[in-house]
């Protein structure tokens, strides 16, 4: 087996071990590579269909594009989406730093999605390498009945063993990519030939990386005008994944508060 | 290079520097990206510290501000042989769950310890649980070598520690590495502080560890996950395990016994040909077989044990202690089972290696406890088996873990791979010397009441006085103990005679006359104990017919069978096989006892003598 088999292998053992235990359960999707990488890994799991709610966080202010491939995708997957429209920017705490507010607005976004739908878990497409405080997370990882994530007492995960139930109110975010790196999911979506945004390629020598709110993320300098160019591009650079996401570098702890607080 | 990132685990007591090492490594490797040192700098110098490399790894706000890792933490680099996946366990006694969770997914081992405080508590645990999460390989790194002046003495010492500790908890030390994290010696580069440390540094360490091995020849395991339902038809998913899976292939499903037949692989978008170990695979079986979730489809040609209860190691996390009597949810493979603990044989201690007595399991130890199962588990004895490896939930969390040391069952029949047969070092010939005859077992069966015990006892007694060494496997005596827990259906009463068959085949090779009376009716079972001890097998076929049999009914048994009192009783309500081709018929009936045991006597002096053939043709005599 590759390396790529057996990423694929323990993100289908997951999102199987939630489908199973785990119920009623929904997944989150920002249209972005990892969830839509998710999203067909779900279909290899279930067998062609994906079998729970998919949702987008909307801000209203993705990227046109990003509209566009989410519209195409529901189509093409079948999918049962559910927009969840985002509380607006007054309603969120104002002592975050102007960048740090959508986040949080997707934050307020996730917990009234979660409390209407009664969710007990819902599935993301994070990473550990994206960002130092999710190289932390647990696959299966409880949160409280106000979203909020205890990182100082995360339970103990022993080998394919997790913890599948927490009381009620509470609820389960599940990380089957968890163990993935960005380039993995490169990697992956070239071999698999899964759809992504066309955002990801270079055009007039820029593109982007990582896809956020459009007032608040910001391209890279790249050739790569295709996957294989992308994916050696990856291979050879050492600059952050979210370099261009501004939320997370307002300051040392911005995105651990946005985290503790029930960001993604 | 192999794109496969190789995870290793860093582990070792709190502050003897596993995330500093494990940051050093990143960076001289290349691996920080771009902004990340000014990033650590700046975030030192608002604390007021020199730079602090462990900040890569200690991301969050509370362990940067007390120094200390509090959960696991992984990052990625690469060396000019392969990639790497390191985990960084905390060390603080306080986070051992967090140590063990991290530790699961590692491959090998990296322990750190501090030249000056040298192998500590929490080295000690770490080493004694990482086996038991499947980790062997390791590497010890005696840090901060600057804080003892480079000293070799020093570092000879720790090493000589590491050692012994090793030895005792069964991990497997690859290299020791002296270095000093801070500064980089000994961790990529080699530095000019040491130079009479002739090993590898960290780096040339790290790509020296094997990679892992896959058995090849093992049996088809899929433990299933879940069932679907497609166009009405019934998919079994789930991972194998280990062996490979092909549609067309025969399988049992367990619990149920049930053998079944895989028509078909399901995958989307296609199904492959065939489903080695780690794939996800769906499954539709011939006919319409009940197959649950926590099944297991097995290879028929040897299935896992279906136990009853099990002796297992483990190693305890919850915060609540868990006593003799307690119930826990074990999940093993994909199955739930509730367990009780039966009983807490001994708890490991960590800083000797000991078995101590233990009244509960507490937070953080380690026991040998024997768990009775309120419905069956299915599990293999080897921890490279996912149904080797279990977790203990109380309530919604996870309380423990651990690994199947044995399964404590009647069925259980299956020898683990692991067990070879040791030849003693004493031969027969030796032994025969010694006792002036050689082992034998004389098999004794016939009706109940056919004067077995009673032919044995004079034997025992004849041989004994002849100074021979001999003893009686009586089928009444073994049932109190040996066989205490069995009973009397089909599937005991041939484990009965398989476990007496067993037993008196040892007795023979340690050069005794083992003499078994035991009415054992299937010629099948019989054979079954003659080919334990080829050559040296006596069948006595100690003839009664029923009416005399009856009459006799030394303890009342066939007029108890006849009341109904005793089902499937041997000569009433369950036949008896008469032996084929015995080596030896005595009839109780015709003759008298006093002459039988004579005969009895007089045919063992003779094949059991040092100078006899070996026996094999029948010598029938009436």
């Amino acid at each position: 087996m590759s390396d790529l088999d057996e990423l694929e292998e323990r993100a289908i053992f997951v999102l199987r071990e939630a489908y199973r235990r785990v119920a009623p359960l929904g997944m989150l999707w920002s249209i972005g590579k990892d969830s839509t990488a998710l999203l067909w890994l779900a279909r290899k799991a279930f067998l062609g269909r994906v079998p729970f709610p998919v949702s987008l966080l909307d801000t209203g202010l993705e990227f046109p594009e990003v509209y566009a491939f989410r519209d195409e995708m529901i189509a093409a997957w079948g999918l049962e989406y559910r927009n969840e429209a985002c509380p607006g920017e007054a309603e969120v705490d104002q002592t975050l730093p102007p960048a740090g507010r959508a986040a949080a607005r997707k934050t307020e976004g996730l917990k009234q999605l979660v409390r209407r739908e009664r969710w007990k878990g819902v599935i993301l497409g994070i990473r550990r390498d994206e960002q130092a405080t999710r190289a932390k997370d647990r696959v299966f990882s409880p949160r409280r009945e106000d979203g909020s994530w205890d990182f100082r007492d995360q339970p103990p995960e022993l080998w394919d063993y997790y913890r599948t139930a927490v009381p009620d109110g509470a609820h389960l975010r599940i990380h089957p990519l968890l163990h993935w790196t960005e380039l993995d999911v490169w990697r992956y979506t070239q071999r698999e030939g899964i759809p992504f945004c066309p955002l990801y390629l270079a055009r007039d020598g820029r593109r982007f990386r990582s896809l956020g709110e459009s007032n608040i993320t910001f391209p890279i300098a790249s050739e790569a005008a295709t996957l294989d160019a992308l994916i050696a591009e990856l291979e050879a650079t050492t600059a952050p994944e979210r370099a261009g996401r501004a939320m997370d570098h307002e300051s040392e702890d911005a995105f651990e508060r946005l985290r503790a607080a029930g960001y993604m | 290079m192999s794109e496969r990132a190789f995870p290793v685990v860093f582990a070792g007591h709190v502050d003897h520097g596993k995330s500093t090492l494990v940051a050093r490594l990143v960076l001289d490797t290349g691996g920080f990206p771009d902004g990340r040192l000014d990033e650590l700098r700046r975030a030192s110098e608002r604390r007021g510290v020199p730079l602090e490399l462990s900040f890569l790894l200690d991301a969050f706000q509370v362990e940067r501000d007390q120094a200390v890792t509090i959960d696991a933490s992984r990052v990625w680099f690469r060396s000019p042989q392969r990639r790497y996946e390191v985990i960084d366990a905390p060390g603080h006694r306080e986070f051992v769950r967090h140590a063990v969770s991290a530790a699961g997914d590692a491959r090998a081992a990296v322990l750190v310890v501090d030249a000056r405080e040298g192998v500590s508590e929490q080295t000690r645990r770490h080493a004694l649980l990482l086996p038991l999460l499947g980790v062997r390989d390791a590497i010890v790194v005696v840090n901060k070598m600057d804080a003892v002046d480079f000293a070799r003495e020093r570092f000879d010492a720790v090493a000589g520690e590491a050692r012994t500790l090793a030895q005792r908890t069964g991990l497997e030390l690859r290299a020791i590495v002296p270095a000093v994290a801070r500064d980089g010696d000994g961790v990529v580069a080699r530095g000019a502080r040491m130079p009479w440390h002739e090993g590898p540094t960290l780096l040339e360490a790290l790509d020296a560890l094997p990679e892992a091995r896959r058995d090849r020849d093992v049996p088809m395991r899929l433990p299933v996950q879940d069932v679907y339902r497609r166009d009405e038809v019934r998919i079994a998913v789930g991972t194998v395990d280990e062996g490979v899976l092909r549609a067309g292939d025969d399988v049992v499903i367990l619990p149920s016994g049930e053998g079944s037949h895989v028509e078909e692989l399901i995958a989307f978008p296609a199904a492959p040909e065939r489903a080695p170990a780690g794939t996800a695979i769906g499954v539709r079986l011939r006919g319409v077989p009940f197959v649950r979730p926590g099944d297991v489809l097995a290879d028929p040609a040897a299935v896992p044990a279906i136990a009853e209860a099990l002796d297992v190691t483990v190693f305890w996390l919850g915060e609540e202690r868990l006593a003799a009597g307690d119930f826990a949810q074990m999940r093993c493979g994909t199955r739930d089972t509730g367990v009780v603990v039966e009983r807490i044989d001994a708890r490991i201690d960590v800083a000797t290696g000991e078995r101590v007595a233990a009244e509960a399991l507490e937070r953080n130890e380690v026991y040998e406890v024997r768990l009775r199962c309120t419905e069956p588990a299915i599990v293999e004895t080897r921890p490279a088996s996912s149904l080797g490896r279990f977790a203990l939930y109380r309530g919604d969390a996870i309380g423990g873990g651990g690994l199947v040391r044995a399964v404590v069952n009647r069925r259980a029949r299956r020898s683990s791979p692991n067990v070879a047969a040791q030849r003693s070092g004493v031969d027969a010939e030796r032994r025969a010397a010694r006792w002036g005859h050689r082992g034998a077992v004389v098999w004794l069966t016939g009706l109940p009441s056919a004067g077995k015990s009673t032919l044995a006892r004079e034997l025992e007694a004849a041989l004994f006085a002849a100074g021979w060494n001999t003893y009686v496997l009586d089928g009444d005596t073994v049932r109190t103990g040996l066989n205490g827990d069995l009973g009397f259906s089909a599937e005991d009463r041939r484990e009965n005679v398989r476990r007496v068959g067993e037993v008196a085949g040892l007795f023979a090779d340690s050069g005794a006359i083992a003499i078994v009376a035991l009415v054992s009716p299937n010629a099948a079972d019989r054979d079954a104990a003659r080919a334990v001890v080829p050559g040296r097998f006596h069948e006595v076929y100690v003839r009664a017919d029923r009416a005399t049999c009856e009459a006799r009914d030394a303890k009342g048994l066939y007029r108890r069978a006849h009341a109904g009192e005793i089902a499937d009783f041997t000569g009433v309500t369950a036949p008896y096989e008469p032996p084929a081709a015995p080596e030896l018929v005595v009839d109780t009936a015709r003759r008298p006892v006093e002459d039988c045991a004579a005969e009895l006597v007089a045919y063992v002096r003779r094949v059991a003598a040092n100078d006899a053939a070996p026996a094999g043709a029948p010598a029938v005599s009436r």
